[in-house]
């Protein structure tokens, strides 16, 4: 059985289909790039996954867990799948510490110094320890990246799910976001995670996943997909044709 | 030609100008509790509720306050209800109130990135857990100043109660002129006085707005 499957998952806004019968197995650690062209589906994707839409057909199980629309399920999953956003969302009200606090005090109902531990514990991972005190609006968006995933990270997911997590950075940021990344999948952290950085795309991932159209188009170990695409549209994705 | 000095104006505009601070703090807080919970029902998840407070909203902001005024006046008095001065213009402040400041809120809980929700629900949170933790929190730093400012609206909008023969300031100021026809002198009172109760306020929710601005950037 695999960590995370996905079966002909459909999902369209109105008359929009944009996922059209995805079909993907998750193994534990394993670590998913997905590429593709914009509009393809792939945040739709990821946000079906963790249940923030909810498909219109087909089948997601996490675990063994079904997927099922109603909050005490989509709660149950989201403790077991974290996600990092684009666009980080902190809570700015509250402190650095206070961002990775939160979600274990008030949903996992842990004692408050726990929780401070367990934040210090995750936020020295990240390399931002000494920022706990910090608001979030004082960090850089490396730095406020950084801080997403030790909040995620401090909830232990069994898998993370990331989507662009580096696009809104400056360049001389994106690295230090992705050494992070980098070092929970040698870990063993399952992740799947929608990019562009093609390089750590190839370096890092155990498989790659072409979305094209709202289809799996095309899937397979990095060396293959990047060095020997199968079909005309991976190809120009890639900028071969 | 009558015997009424400047300082039994002003004492006989201040006694009254107590109803329109106290008419100003029921309407103020009445109409913030219902507001409250108008709110709930507005941004909550049950799709007849959050119509019920829609349509309440457009009822209340869609009519002039002194057309509300009248109906809680005469409107009940047909049913043969006797409805006191005091009783309708209470009611109608708190229901007209209610209208505004629960608009005011939703404004604030929606001008939240629609990311604090996502990342909140993400990380597990339940809808009340969200709103408490995440949302309100961040809602309220951003509704004070508007909230305050909305203040000085009330205290305006009792003058209104005066036409339903509420004794507040306006009223005093309309008998005390007919019994000392010095209008300018009395009618300037009554303005100064509004002045006096209207620009702290309206000056609060200035400093308060920057200091919450600032507040934000450095915290
Ligand atoms: N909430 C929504 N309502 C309506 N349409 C949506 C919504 N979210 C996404 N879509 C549509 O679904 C399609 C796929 O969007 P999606 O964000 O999944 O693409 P993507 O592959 O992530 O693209 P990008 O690389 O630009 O992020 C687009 O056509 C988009 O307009
Ligand atoms: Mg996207």
């Amino acid at each position: 059985m695999s960590l995370i499957e996905i079966t002909e998952v459909r999902k369209a806004f109105g008359d929009n289909e944009v996922l059209k019968g995805i079909n993907l197995n998750v193994e534990p650690g394993e670590v998913i790039a997905i590429i593709g062209k914009s509009g393809s589906g792939k945040s739709t994707l990821l946000r079906c996954i963790n249940g923030l839409e909810t498909i219109n057909a087909g089948s997601i199980a996490v675990a063994g867990a079904q997927l099922l629309p109603d909050e005490l399920h989509l709660r149950a999953l989201r403790l077991k799948v974290g996600m990092i956003f684009q666009q980080f969302n902190l809570f700015p009200h509250l402190t650095v510490g206070g961002n990775v606090m939160v979600s274990q005090t008030v949903v996992k109902k842990t004692a408050k110094d726990q929780a401070e531990g367990m934040a210090r514990k995750m936020l020295d991972r990240v390399g931002l320890g000494h920022k706990f005190d910090a608001y979030p609006d004082e960090l850089s968006g490396g730095q406020q990246q950084r801080v997403a995933i030790a909040r995620a990270l401090a909830m232990e997911p069994i898998a993370l799910l990331c989507d662009e997590i580096t696009s809104a950075l400056d360049p001389e940021l994106v690295q230090e976001v992705l050494a992070v990344v980098r070092e929970l999948a040698a870990e063993g952290m399952t992740l799947i995670m929608v990019t562009h950085e093609m390089k750590f795309a190839r370096d890092v991932c155990s498989r790659v996943v072409f979305m094209h159209q709202g289809r799996v188009h095309e899937i397979g170990p990095p060396e293959e997909v990047f060095s020997n695409p199968q079909t005309a549209e991976l190809k120009q994705f890639l900028g071969m044709l | 030609m009558s015997d009424f000095s400047t300082w039994d104006i002003i004492r006989n505009l201040l006694l009254a100008a107590r109803w329109t601070v106290v008419l100003s703090l029921v309407s103020f807080i009445g109409g913030g509790v219902l507001g409250v919970i108008l709110l709930f029902l507005r941004i909550g998840k049950f799709a007849g509720a959050c119509a019920f407070a829609r349509y309440y909203v457009e009822l209340f902001q869609g009519t002039p306050l002194l057309m509300q005024l009248f109906l809680a006046f005469f409107g009940l008095g047909l049913f043969g209800i006797d409805v006191p001065a005091w009783l309708a213009a209470g009611l109608a402040l708190i229901f007209w109130s209610a209208a505004f400041l629960m608009e005011i809120w939703r404004g604030c809980v929606d001008a939240i990135a629609k990311g604090q929700w996502e990342a909140s629900a993400s990380l597990g949170m339940g809808y009340f857990q969200q709103i408490r933790y995440i949302i309100l929190p961040q809602a309220i730093r951003i509704a004070v100043p508007p909230t305050v400012g909305f203040s000085v609206q009330v205290v305006k909008g009792t003058a209104l109660t005066s036409i339903i023969g509420f004794v507040e300031l306006s009223k005093a100021g309309t008998i005390v002129t007919n019994a000392t026809f010095q209008p300018f002198t009395v009618y300037g009172f009554v303005a100064l006085i509004y002045f006096a109760l209207c620009w702290p306020l309206s000056k609060s929710a200035q400093v308060l707005e920057r200091k919450l601005n600032v507040a934000h950037r450095n915290h």
